[in-house]
C-alpha cells in the first residue's frame, strides 16, 4: 500500500528529528483535550493545544501550514496548534505506530475506505458528521470515501483520478492522439510497437500500479452500483468482475508494457516506472495525480516538459460510465478523543480561502469546489476539470477494500499478467474476504 | 516484524537453550557438595550461587525478553483475529494455522524454503569443498585468493541484494546487455521477473553470496588436519585425489557436518535477499515463510494469520534442528560412543 506521493526527501532527516522532538511533548497535548467536554466548537476560553501531522515537509506547503495554524490561533487565541512535517513514509509509519499504541495525534491524515472502516470499527477516529456538517455539504461528493455507515469521518482536502500521462513529443512523432475508446488505444499501441517505441511502463513489483488497470476494467463493465455494493460487501458474484478480468488479460496479451515490468517498481530510480517515462523510454503510463510531482524528483528537480495527460478509454458494452474514474485523496481526520476545537480547525482547513492558497502553491487538488479554478499547473488544471466533470470517482479498490482484501486483490491481478487464469482475480479476492 | 524477530530467534533458541539449563542446575547442585565440610556449612557455596547467578541474570533476562517472551506473545496472537490495534477479543482458536497451511502461497514458500535448503547444500557443499581443498595447497598468492573468496559473504545483504537487482534487470541490467550483445537471448521479463528463472536467479545470488563462509569454514577445518597423516599416506604411495578422499574429507567431517546444520537454518528463515530481489514474487514464485509471514502480517495487516505462520516456521525449525542434533551432531560430541560399540561393551 506504499502508493506514495514521493515529495523532496531531503528534509527526511530533519522530519524525524523533529518529530521525535515533538514526540516528547506528544502526551502533554491530551491533557489540554480533557477539559474541553462542552461542544464549545473553537469559541470556549479553555485553553486547548491540538496536535496536528501533515506530510507538506518542504517549502512551500510547510510555511503555507505554518502560516495557515498562526492565522487560525491569532482568530482563536485559546488554542495551541502544534504541527508535526514528516515525510510522507515516515508519517504512514509513524501513524500505523500511533493507531496501536493508542496515543495518537489529534489531526492526521486518512486515506479512507476498507483502512478508515478498520479505524472506526477499533474506535480510533472521531465522528465528525455533525460537527462539520457545513463543510460537509461544501465538499459535495468526494467525502463519500470517507463515511462509514452513513457517518463522516474525513475531510478530504485534495483528490485525484488515475489516467495515462504521456509524451506528447513522443505520440505526435509517431502520430498517434490520445484515444477515446479501446479500439482506438490497441491501434495506437500497435502503432508505436511498429515504430519500435515501448508504450507503456508499469511497476507491477510493487502491485497496485499494475492493479489499477483491474479497477478501471471492472469500473467500465460493471455499472455503478454493483461497484459500490461489490466492494463494500466483498460480493463479486456479478459476471462483470470477470469480465473486467477478460479484458486485463486480453490487454496483457497485447504486450503493450515495458521489458520486465513484473520487475519493475513504480517511483524509484531511472528505471522505474515513472523513470522510464520521464527518460523518455516509454511513450505513457498510468499513474495517480501524483505522476508530475514524481518525475519532478526523478529529474532533478525540474519538470519533465511535454507531458499531458488522457482519461481511461471507454469499454464498448460496458455498464459502467465512461466518464467515472477510479481517484482518491487525502483527508483530516481526527482522532477520537480530540477536542472539537480540532474539528473546527479541520473545517478552518478546508475554507475556501485556505484551498484557494494550497491550489495555488499546487499541493494538491483541492476538493472545495471555490478553489477548482486556482490549481496553476495546466496538466494538473485539466486533471481537475475532468474529476470535477466526472459523474463517479471511485476510491483505488484496495483502499476501499483494506489492507486484507485489497492486497490479495492486487496480488491476483499480478498473478494474471504473469500467467495465471483471470478468474483467480475474483477467486483469490473472496477467499481473503473470508478472513474478515 | 516482532513476528519476524521471533521466527528468527527460533534457530537460535534451540543452541542457546542448553546453557541456562546448565547454568541452573548447577547452582541447584553446588550447595549440597560441601556437607562434608561442616565447620564452614553452606557459605562457599551459596557465595559460587550467588556469583553465579549474579553473571547468569542479565543474560537470562535479555534472552527471556527477547527470545522466550515474543515468542509466547506470538502464539498468543496466532490464536486471535487482530489487526495490530483495538482490543484482541476475536479468539478464533486454531483456524490461523489451518488457514495458513491450507494456503496455496504459504504452501508454495514452504516448498521454495526446502528447494533453497537442498540446492545450497548440493551446490555449496561440492563447490565450497573443492575450492577449499584447491586454496589449501600452497600456491602463490594464496591468502589474496583466500580473502577475495571470502569477500560476497563480508558485504551486506542489502547491499548484495541491490547491486544484484540492478545486474539482472530486463534490458538495461549488466546481465542483459552483456548476453545480448554477445546474441544469446534473455527472458523477455528479465531473470527476476520471470516466473520460471526467478528462484533460480535468487539461488544463483545466495550461492555467490554464502559460499565464502562455506570455504572459510572448510579451510579452517582442514588447517585442523595433522599434516603427518598426509605424509604417511603419502609414503603408502597414495596420490592426492586419494588422500583427499580418504584422509582429509572424512577428517573434515565435523566441520561439514556443522556447516550444513548453518546452511539449513539460514535456508528455512531466509528473507533479507528474496525480499529485496523480487519482494516474493513475480506472482509469489520467490516466496519463502518469513516474506510470506511479513506480507501477510505487515501489508495485510493480518498479525494473526501472520503469528501463525511464525509459530509454524519456528517449530519446523525447531524440528529440524533438534532432528540433525540428535543424529547427525552427536557423532561429533566427545563422550559419543556408536551404538554397535556400546552393545559390544556390555555383552
Amino acid at each position: 500500500m506504499a502508493r506514495m506521493r514521493a515529495r523532496a526527501g531531503a528534509a527526511v532527516v530533519l522530519g524525524v528529528s523533529v518529530a521525535m522532538l515533538l514526540a516528547a511533548c506528544g502526551g502533554d497535548s491530551d491533557n489540554g483535550s480533557e477539559g474541553t467536554d462542552e461542544p464549545s466548537a473553537g469559541s470556549g476560553d479553555e485553553a486547548v493545544t491540538i496536535t496536528w501531522w501533515h506530510n507538506s515537509n518542504t517549502d512551500p506547503g510547510m510555511g503555507y501550514y505554518q502560516q495557515v495554524a498562526d492565522d487560525y490561533m491569532a482568530e482563536n487565541p485559546n488554542v495551541t496548534i502544534e504541527i508535526e512535517a514528516m515525510a510522507h513514509e515516515d508519517m504512514v509509519t509513524q501513524l500505523e505506530a500511533a493507531f496501536q499504541s493508542g496515543n495518537m495525534p489529534d489531526i492526521y491524515m486518512e486515506r479512507g475506505g476498507g483502512e478508515l472502516r478498520q479505524h472506526v470499527e477499533a474506535g480510533l477516529t472521531k465522528d465528525i458528521s455533525d460537527l462539520a456538517a457545513d463543510t460537509i455539504s461544501t465538499i459535495g461528493g468526494s467525502v463519500a470515501g470517507w463515511q462509514v455507515d452513513g457517518k463522516t469521518y474525513g475531510l478530504p482536502f485534495s483528490m485525484g483520478v488515475v489516467g495515462f500521462w504521456y509524451n506528447t513529443q513522443i505520440w505526435a512523432d509517431n502520430g498517434v492522439e490520445p484515444p477515446a475508446t479501446w479500439d482506438d488505444f490497441y491501434a495506437a499501441i500497435d502503432t508505436l510497437k511498429a515504430n519500435g517505441v515501448a508504450p507503456l511502463s508499469v511497476g507491477a513489483a510493487d502491485q497496485w500500479p499494475l492493479a489499477h488497470y483491474y479497477y478501471y476494467f471492472a469500473l467500465r463493465e460493471c455499472a455503478q452500483d454493483t461497484v459500490v455494493n461489490g466492494l463494500a460487501e466483498f460480493d463479486f458474484s456479478d459476471e462483470c468482475w470477470n469480465t473486467a478480468a477478460s479484458d486485463l488479460k486480453a490487454f496483457v496479451d497485447s504486450q503493450p508494457f515495458n521489458d520486465g515490468f513484473l520487475a519493475t517498481v513504480a517511483q524509484e530510480g531511472a528505471t522505474s516506472a515513472s523513470g522510464l517515462l520521464a527518460n523518455g523510454q516509454v511513450s505513457a503510463e498510468m499513474q495517480g495525480h501524483w505522476e508530475p510531482g514524481v518525475m519532478q524528483g526523478l529529474n532533478d528537480g525540474t519538470p519533465v516538459e511535454n507531458i499531458d495527460w488522457f482519461p481511461f478509454p471507454a469499454v464498448e458494452g460496458g455498464a459502467g460510465d465512461p466518464a467515472a474514474a477510479i481517484g482518491g485523496g487525502d483527508a483530516w481526520a481526527a482522532s477520537a478523543d480530540a477536542p472539537d476545537e480540532a474539528v473546527d480547525f479541520m473545517m478552518y482547513l478546508l475554507s475556501d480561502e485556505v484551498q484557494i492558497g494550497f491550489a495555488e502553491l499546487n499541493m494538491g487538488l483541492p476538493t472545495n469546489p471555490a478553489a477548482s479554478g486556482s490549481v496553476a499547473d495546466p496538466a494538473l488544471a485539466s486533471l481537475l476539470e475532468f474529476r470535477d466533470a466526472s459523474p463517479f470517482i471511485q476510491l483505488y479498490f484496495d483502499t476501499a477494500l483494506g489492507t486484507n482484501v485489497g492486497n490479495a486483490m492486487n496480488a491476483a491481478v499480478v498473478n494474471v499478467f504473469a500467467g495465471a487464469d483471470p478468474a483467480t482475480i475474483v477467486a483469490d479476492t473472496q477467499a481473503a474476504a473470508e478472513l474478515e | 516484524m516482532a513476528d519476524e524477530a521471533t521466527a528468527r530467534r527460533g534457530g537460535t533458541a534451540s543452541t542457546a537453550t542448553p546453557n541456562p539449563t546448565e547454568a541452573a542446575g548447577s547452582t541447584q547442585v553446588l550447595p549440597a557438595a560441601p556437607a562434608r565440610a561442616g565447620r564452614r556449612g553452606t557459605r562457599p557455596g551459596l557465595r559460587k550461587g550467588l556469583e553465579i547467578a549474579f553473571f547468569v541474570t542479565p543474560a537470562l533476562v535479555v534472552f527471556l525478553g527477547f527470545v522466550v517472551w515474543p515468542v509466547v506473545k506470538a502464539i498468543q496472537y496466532s490464536l486471535y483475529n487482530w489487526r495490530g490495534y483495538g482490543p484482541m477479543v476475536d479468539f478464533v482458536g486454531l483456524k490461523n494455522f489451518t488457514y495458513v497451511l491450507g494456503n496455496t502461497v504459504f504452501q508454495g514458500a514452504l516448498s521454495h524454503n526446502l528447494i533453497i535448503m537442498v540446492l545450497s547444500i548440493a551446490i555449496q557443499l561440492p563447490l565450497g569443498l573443492g575450492i577449499a581443498l584447491l586454496l589449501n595447497r600452497k600456491i602463490r598468492g594464496r591468502n589474496l585468493l583466500r580473502t577475495l573468496v571470502f569477500v560476497p559473504w563480508v558485504l551486506s545483504e542489502v547491499v548484495t541484494g541491490v547491486i544484484w537487482r540492478q545486474m539482472l534487470q530486463a534490458d538495461y541490467g549488466l546481465l542483459d546487455t552483456l548476453l545480448g550483445s554477445i546474441g544469446i537471448p534473455t527472458p523477455q521479463q528479465g531473470f527476476l521477473g520471470d516466473t520460471s528463472y526467478a528462484l533460480a536467479a535468487v539461488m544463483v545470488v545466495l550461492t555467490w553470496k554464502y559460499l565464502g563462509l562455506a570455504i572459510v569454514l572448510f579451510l579452517a577445518g582442514l588447517a585442523g588436519v595433522p599434516e603427518e597423516l598426509n605424509e604417511a599416506a603419502q609414503i603408502d604411495g597414495a596420490s592426492w585425489w586419494q588422500i583427499q578422499r580418504r584422509v582429509t574429507i572424512p577428517l573434515l567431517g565435523p566441520t561439514v557436518r556443522t556447516w550444513i546444520f548453518l546452511s539449513m537454518i539460514g535456508s528455512i528463515q531466509v528473507f533479507d535477499m528474496v525480499w529485496i530481489l523480487t519482494g516474493g514474487g513475480p506472482a509469489e514464485s520467490t516466496n519463502t515463510m518469513a516474506t510470506f509471514l511479513y506480507s501477510w502480517g505487515v501489508d495485510r495487516n493480518l498479525i494473526g494469520v501472520a503469528s501463525a505462520a511464525s509459530v509454524i516456521l519456528f517449530v519446523i525449525a525447531l524440528v529440524f534442528a533438534l532432528t540433525y542434533q540428535r543424529l547427525v551432531l552427536r557423532r561429533d560430541a566427545i563422550d559419543y560412543v556408536p551404538r554397535k560399540a556400546r552393545k559390544a561393551a556390555t555383552r
